[in-house]
């Protein structure tokens, strides 16, 4: 079994749910899914304007890790922008300082403190949750 | 890790209690062996502070996860300082059936 992966510490999440190509005719296909994580390392990266190492250390990875997340939003982006593919943000593999979230199947609301996994619900263990916005 | 669910009497069938400072008992499940116990809340009836007594409480006995209805300004600020995950349900419910929900996971 795989090494389970270690969460990545998120400021803040996205503040939008996604984007849509616009002008488009035809099908738009599949959307692509831009996890908490690769938004957050293409912000560090690209918006704030830091180096892999110091935005590595914000986020609780190794550089090489960092890299790797960089790598992938920059490969999802490319794919969402030539392919005029719709892009949907997805809670990834992220914890938040001060989070709670909503399980869709109990309706339960849960903090996540430091160190718990929070991707699955607290009271019944679905996947299926979201964000409770602050 | 223990995980405690706020409870209106001392057996499983009892309703699930809203409230977490003034519960009336609470019903302590013990995941890495599953012994479960119900222990009286002293301060169900105090003047003033229950919410804050009771965080204090449940850090004392290492509680990792605490199921109730509602938590006050106090009670939240002080679980989240020890990180003690805070699940809030607002169903209905008997302490039994929550005890069910996270036995499965």
């Amino acid at each position: 079994m795989a090494r389970p992966r270690r969460l990545r510490k998120i400021v803040a999440p996205p503040r939008f749910k996604g984007y849509r190509p616009h002008g488009h005719q035809g099908l738009t296909g599949k959307p692509v899914e831009l996890l908490y994580e690769e938004y957050e390392a293409l912000k560090l990266a690209d918006y704030d304007g830091l180096d892999h190492q110091a935005a590595s250390q914000l986020m609780g990875v190794s550089r090489p890790t960092f890299a790797r997340i960089y790598q992938s939003v920059r490969k999802k982006l490319a794919l969402a922008l030539v392919e005029a593919r719709p892009l949907v943000a997805v809670y990834g593999n992220a914890w938040m300082d001060k989070s709670w979230f909503v399980c869709n199947s109990c309706k339960a609301r849960y903090s996540v403190p430091e160190g718990v996994d929070g991707s699955c619900c607290a009271l019944c263990g679905s996947s299926s949750v979201a964000l409770i916005e602050p | 890790m223990k995980t405690v669910i706020t409870a209106a009497g001392n057996n499983v069938s009892a309703a699930f209690d809203k409230r977490f400072g003034r519960a009336a008992w609470f019903c302590v499940y013990d995941h890495a062996n599953g012994a479960l116990a119900f222990e009286k809340n002293d301060f169900a009836d105090a003047q003033g502070g229950a919410g804050t007594k009771v965080s204090e409480l449940m850090v004392e006995w290492g509680v990792g996860k605490v199921i109730s209805g509602d938590f006050g300004p106090k009670a939240k600020d002080l679980l989240d300082r020890f990180k003690v995950q805070m699940v809030v349900v607002e169903e209905d419910a008997t302490v039994e059936t929550l005890l069910e929900r996270i036995k499965k996971q």
